[in-house]
């Protein structure tokens, strides 16, 4: 008969003791694995989470950007081409530009294949006094929109001001008290005043449009100009860069200016949306790494409480059972058996409790793990399982615990007097 | 001189309540190869103190044990374990049996101390020799008190014991049972062992090639 074959039957007799401790073991083990797999099933719920939230923005933003798509099909970036040497301080001062460039610009403009500009309006402004009338007016010499050779023809977004005539803003028709058919003379030359512009309260209150050939005479600006409105510049991208960069191919002695886009307050809008879906999916992140944190602090207390727990109720069941078993050990001792080999009785047993105690622990707390969902969770996660080091961490760690809780017990065991344990029976 | 025990001039005092106690005072005994000595006396009188003296199991506060010619005393305890396995035998009034293990495990119980490549063999003869081979694989709280004293001798006897000691092993059993055990401990001295045997039984003395009387810790005439 071996220690083994003594350990077992011994357990056999008395199951109740054996039992309670490998129940308490198991606790303190499914403690354990319960609480691992539940993290690890929060980190999978985080990572299903977080990829459902980024699909859903990735659809939200593409039908965003779907949306901003057609928006900006028929609108687009605004801008103003003007001479490169034109001092944009002077431009804002005096309400037109002060350097002039070639007509044909427009022309180059028009024939060469710019994707993103799609109506070209070439002007000669100037700010000067009206000597007819002393009225300081800015006189805009236009010729309407020049065709884009290579677009689809479009309806005109600014019709040409025909020769002799002239279209007023509503500042200087109002005091003028001028009147569509009027005749007026303007720098010497008669024209017959058109349209009249209503109220717009900035500066075009005090334009005075005529053709751009008549405004170039009148000037002394024969074949210039001083500005390229280009609109609705259409760009899939969000900044001007694109826009600037053709034009700046075709027409590089020029600048680019971008002025009254709406285009861009969207792009911007859709810059805003696409970085709070950001930062939502950020504070989702952080709010489930927050709760795992929690989570974390909770087992952090429970499962070094339970294990003790589990350590202090083996302790107590070992002294319970050397106590039982006191004359035994006095005999085995009579008998010669070594107290090493006594010990070896009680560690044996402590070790194979923690070893079932392992076992069926780590199994229960696998099925905790499977059994747990979060209260919000509709979807399920799959199932848990621990990896093979850290399972052999457990199944071996348990029985040392166990052992260690017993090692007292069974170190007092081995210390028995025979002679007293059988001399008092 | 054959001795397979000798004790000389053993004393053993105890603290008590009201000052020293001396459970044995100044004993001198010798037990030889085949005999079968027998020290009677009332509960008290320190026979079981004796006993476990000589058994290597209570060191004395004066006096020396010798069994076939070594001090067990003299050894660490360890050691002194394995001596006990090596040459000794107990036999209990209570038995002492455990009860979880079956009458063949528990008779291999010494085993555990020095084991032994034919030790099952051995118990199995003995089991057949005390009558029990049909007892075996039952747990002491099968047998009668008769049968679980004849296992206690069995398992005493595994490791072929030099001294045999046995405390009232007739002290729980009827007149026939007593016979049979008395029977068997007289069988060992028969065949070269030696029987140190206390008893309060006067009845257990019959067989006894020599009895001692032991009145208040000391031999008397």
């Amino acid at each position: 008969m071996g220690l083994a074959r003594l350990v077992l039957r011994e357990i056999l007799y008395r199951k109740l003791n054996f039992a309670l401790g490998v129940f308490s073991v198991c606790v303190a083990v499914a403690c354990l694995v319960g609480e691992l797999a539940v993290l690890q099933k929060h980190d999978a719920r985080t990572e299903q989470l977080i990829a459902a939230k980024e699909k859903d923005t990735r659809e939200k933003m593409a039908k965003l950007e779907d949306d901003y798509r057609k928006i900006t099909k028929g609108l687009g970036f605004n801008v103003l081409i003007l001479p490169q040497k034109q001092n944009l301080s002077d431009l804002f001062a005096q309400d037109y530009a002060t350097q002039y460039m070639p007509e044909a610009y427009v022309e180059r403009l028009a024939t060469s294949r710019v994707a993103t500009i799609q109506h070209l309006l070439p002007s000669l402004q100037h700010k000067l006094k009206w000597p007819e009338y002393e009225r300081t007016i800015i006189l805009i010499g236009v010729r309407g929109e020049v065709p884009i050779l290579h677009a689809d023809p479009k309806k005109p977004i600014l019709e040409a001001v025909p020769a002799g005539t002239m279209v007023v803003g509503s500042e200087i028709h109002r005091s003028l008290k001028l009147k569509a058919g009027d005749r007026v003379k303007l720098l010497g030359r008669e024209f017959t005043v058109g349209k009249l512009h209503p109220e717009r309260g900035t500066k075009d209150d005090i334009t005075v449009w005529i053709s751009l050939a008549e405004a170039q005479e009148l000037l002394g600006r024969k074949g210039q100009i001083n500005g390229i409105l280009a609109l609705e510049c259409v760009c899939a991208t969000d900044s001007l860069d694109k826009v600037r960069a053709e034009i700046g191919r075709i027409l590089p002695d020029t600048q680019v200016l971008e002025f009254q886009s709406q285009t861009l307050a969207r792009a911007e809008a859709r810059q805003r949306a696409a970085a709070e879906a950001h930062d939502a999916i950020e504070r989702e992140k952080q709010n489930r790494a927050r709760l795992r944190e929690v989570r974390e602090s909770f087992a952090a207390i429970l499962v070094p409480v339970v294990v003790a727990g589990s350590a202090l109720w083996i302790a107590l069941l070992a002294f319970s059972n050397v106590r039982e078993r006191r004359v035994e050990i006095g005999l085995l001792r009579a008998l010669g058996v070594r107290s090493r080999r006594i010990m070896a009785i009680f560690l044996g047993r402590a070790a194979l409790m923690g070893l079932a105690g392992a076992c069926l622990g780590s199994a229960a707390g696998l099925l905790i793990g499977a059994a747990w969902h979060e209260g919000t969770s509709p979807a399920p996660v799959g199932p848990v399982w621990l990896n093979a080091e850290l399972w052999l961490a457990v199944i071996a760690g348990a029985p040392l615990v166990a052992a260690l809780a017993g090692w007292l017990p069974s170190f007092l065991a081995a210390q028995q007097d025979p002679a007293v344990v059988l001399s008092q029976e | 001189m054959n001795a397979r025990l000798q004790v000389q001039d053993l004393s053993k005092s105890y603290p008590g309540p009201k000052g020293i106690v001396r459970a044995v005072d100044g004993v001198s005994l010798a037990v030889s190869a085949g005999e079968f000595v027998a020290v009677e006396g009332p509960s008290g009188c320190g026979k079981t103190t004796l006993l476990l003296a000589a058994g290597g199991l209570l060191e004395p506060t004066t006096g020396q044990v010798l069994v076939d010619g070594q001090d067990p005393y003299v050894l660490s305890a360890e050691r002194r374990a394995q001596f006990r396995a090596a040459n000794l035998g107990f036999v209990f009034q209570q038995f002492h049996l455990v009860p979880y293990l079956s009458v063949l495990d528990n008779v291999l119980a010494p085993a555990l101390a020095l084991p032994a490549a034919d030790a099952k063999e051995r118990a199995r003869e003995l089991i057949t020799h005390f009558g029990l081979q049909d007892r075996a694989d039952h747990v002491p709280a099968e047998l009668s008190t008769g049968e679980r004293q004849r296992i206690a001798l069995a398992r005493a006897l595994l490791n072929r014991p030099k001294l045999l000691l046995a405390d009232e092993p007739t002290g729980n059993l009827d007149p026939d049972n007593a016979r049979v055990v008395l029977g068997y401990l007289a069988e060992f001295a028969h065949h070269g062992g030696a029987v140190l045997l206390v008893t309060h039984d006067a009845a257990a003395l019959s067989l006894a090639h020599r009895t001692l009387k032991l009145r208040g810790g000391r031999f008397v005439d």
